[in-house]
């Protein structure tokens, strides 16, 4: 390798992949400096769905920037409402009714399955594998019919409020709900016998492309990128928030770092989610679902900030306040920026089509990157 | 001599030329067309949808709406494009298609030719995509396309040796090179049983010629957009389709003359020609196969593939080989 790098500047050539290309997810440009089918230096350019919005978040009221939360990350909307809501809440002194507080964990978990379920599908495709997308879609819609018939939305979603929820969740949803956990448990047989233990599948992930705890730390990756290399680190452990604390859940976390442990960590964590989902159906509790918020909230003087767990990693909100309806300062804190920050380390000197894998764990979501 | 041939002024031989010509023309399209009409439906049932609908009862008539859009539209030509390269390509793409058609033996009568050396002939007319392909990589001045073609060569050129090796074993117990001569040879036990190791290595070979999945990576998707014919559109990307298709049915059928027994099978009462039905059925359930497996694996890497190949398919066809040449020499 050494040799080849120091003739680099003969043999390499640049191959520019994206933003249209099938497997950026988005409008994502990799600048690859390639030697045949090595890449040597990959180079993630961003910035082509740039929609200012942090500038947004700061020129109109904390209520009116509610739905953009849904459009940064449009595959977990819900635990990006989850997220500006908790800040505006924290913020403002708000405490949220139990059984909002339930109905925000039931709905942002389906949202975490439903995420993961796309990744799932997406990722195989990566691979070449253009069959289980069709499944795990179907799966997906049925999230998607469930949360719609909740929330009004499928995909963008602007459910939570303030000091609540927007509608109360009904029987319907609940029966819903729990058919699908058990349909999605059985499903997850099909996914482990047609994926994870199929030969080519595994001869493409497995020791390819290893996220060591070192290189993730040092660029702020978190989500299953950083627990697939065997530390465990979950917003909904480490800072809890919500009832999160009440459920009984593991943190599955890998132990090599490759992209076998990334996969394993995203499927294991579905099945986590469908176990606090099913906690948090049995414990649901009765009484209001929204407590009364002035419209025009003025929020105290300050600063504060609110993590999640979204579906790709950790999700922060900061906010500076100068006291009035309009935030001084809105900062996002996007999981996928820091994750996407390690391809170019990660994937120097890898073959394209484990750089497309690669891409593929990291599973970055554009438009929350570039906001 | 049918009365039609007698009464012409033309020689007879070219009008049986132009008349095979013709029908081997119209089965490539038919072939192209009902190979694509099965890929799609067979997929939308693997993928739990019901496949194309729209056009025709269950959408029988989709393909040849496609074919005629693709006939239809514009034909670009990139600017940076090396234009008789990158025009000569489909065709040569599309050449081999019509003379392999000449030695395949659809049943006892229906042969255009039975040459001596046939295997040896297919299998060399059908090598001619790799150039194809090359020359369309390398003119489209597209470096996707170029990555695509350079796959293609390399997996095609390893996969060949492979493919020849393990038909080899059959032409040492059949000592015949006629694809006629290899089906008579058959017999009642078809090759597939007695050579179960070359019907695998020729099969797998088989998928990576066509660069069908799990070998597809000249075309790769995810990683190379649409390989070697990104650039292509209209009746030139339609040639490198009907091109694979067609290249699909000849390993297909090389498959049913030299391990399936041909058009040997049960006579049935109703039809005259029971072996073109045979013959037919067996190239099609093995098409089957390979639909089947490519939209049900992941693709393999390149590396993986060659490696594969020549650390395993090479040296158990080798060895296939050297067995088959000891007992035969018993």
């Amino acid at each position: 390798m050494e040799s080849e790098n120091n003739n680099r500047e003969r043999h390499s050539f640049f191959l520019n992949m994206g933003p249209q290309h099938p497997s950026t997810h988005g409008v994502l440009r990799l600048l690859l400096e390639m030697d045949g089918e090595y890449v040597l230096e990959p180079e993630p350019v961003l910035g082509y769905s740039h929609r200012i919005q942090e500038k947004m978040g700061e020129s109109r009221t904390w209520a009116g920037f509610m739905p953009n939360t849904g459009r940064l990350d449009y595959l977990s909307a819900l635990i990006y409402n989850h997220g500006y809501v908790g800040l505006i809440e924290r913020m403002a002194g708000i405490e949220p009714p139990p059984r909002a507080e339930y109905i925000r964990v039931i709905t942002s978990e389906l949202n975490r399955i439903s995420s993961h379920l796309l990744w799932l599908g997406a990722f195989l495709l990566d691979l070449g594998a253009f069959t289980p997308i069709l499944y795990t879609f179907d799966d997906r819609e049925q999230i998607l019919d469930i949360l719609e018939h909740v929330t009004g939305a499928r995909l963008t979603y602007c459910y939570f409020r303030v000091g609540g929820v927007c509608r109360d969740v009904d029987e319907r949803f609940i029966d819903a709900t729990r058919a699908f956990v058990s349909r999605l448990r059985s499903r997850f047989s099909i996914y482990e016998k047609l994926v994870t233990t199929n030969i080519i599948f595994i001869k493409r992930v497995k020791d390819i492309a290893r996220f060591t705890p070192d290189m993730a730390m040092r660029y702020g990756a978190t989500g299953p990128v950083l627990r697939g290399t065997g530390v465990c680190y979950d917003i909904r452990r480490n800072e809890p928030y919500s009832v999160y604390p009440e459920m009984e859940f593991d943190i599955p976390v890998g132990e090599t770092g490759d992209c076998m442990d990334v996969y394993l960590v995203r499927v294991r964590e579905m099945e986590q989610s469908l176990r606090i989902i099913e906690q948090a159906l049995e414990r649901l509790p009765d009484g209001p679902f929204r407590v009364k918020v002035p419209r025009r909230l003025k929020l105290p003087k300050g600063d504060v900030s609110f993590s999640v767990e979204s579906a790709r990693g950790e999700l922060t909100y900061y906010l500076v306040s100068d006291g009035s309806d309009v935030p001084y300062r809105l900062k996002v804190r996007s999981p996928s920026f820091s994750n996407l920050s390690l391809l170019p380390e990660l994937c120097r000197n890898m073959l394209l089509s484990d750089l497309v894998m690669a891409l593929g764990t990291i599973d970055p979501v554009i438009p929350e990157i570039d906001r | 001599m049918t009365p039609l041939e007698s009464a012409s002024i033309l020689p007879p031989e070219l009008i049986r030329i132009a008349f095979t010509s013709l029908i081997v023309m119209g089965f490539v399209f038919f072939n192209s067309i009902l190979l694509g009409y099965l890929e799609r439906k067979l997929a939308g049932w693997f993928q739990r949808r019901p496949g194309p609908m729209e056009v025709g009862p269950q959408g029988l008539l989709q393909l040849i709406v496609d074919g005629v859009k693709l006939v239809g539209k514009q034909l670009i030509i990139p600017k940076e494009a090396a234009a008789p390269l990158f025009l000569l390509a489909p065709l040569l793409a599309f050449m081999p298609v019509g003379i392999a058609f000449i030695v395949v033996p659809f049943s006892t009568k229906l042969q255009v030719r039975d040459l001596d050396v046939g295997l040896i002939f297919i299998i060399a007319i059908m090598s001619f995509n790799v150039m194809a392909i090359l020359i369309a990589g390398w003119g489209s001045n597209n470096k996707y396309s170029l990555f695509g073609a350079i796959r293609a060569v390399a997996q095609n050129i390893a996969y060949e040796i492979p493919m020849l090796l393990s038909l080899l074993a059959v032409v040492l117990m059949t000592n015949t090179l006629s694809m006629r001569g290899l089906v008579l040879a058959q017999g009642r036990l078809w090759n597939m049983i007695v050579q179960p190791v070359a019907f695998l290595i020729y099969f797998i070979a088989g998928l990576a010629e066509t660069h069908r999945a799990p070998f597809d990576l000249p075309e790769a998707e995810s990683e190379l957009t649409a390989g070697f014919h990104t650039e292509f559109s209209g009746m030139a990307f339609s040639f490198f389709f009907l091109a694979e298709y067609t290249h699909m049915f000849f390993v297909a059928s090389i498959a049913v003359v030299l391990f399936l027994g041909g058009w040997s099978g049960p006579p049935l009462p109703w039809i005259d020609y029971s072996g073109i039905v045979w013959f037919m059925l067996k190239v099609y359930t093995l098409l089957f196969i390979m639909i089947w497996i490519r939209w049900t694996y992941p693709r393999v890497r390149f590396d993986q593939l060659l490696n594969f190949c020549w650390q395993y398919l090479i040296p158990f066809a080798l060895v296939n080989l050297m067995v088959t040449a000891v007992i035969v020499k018993l």
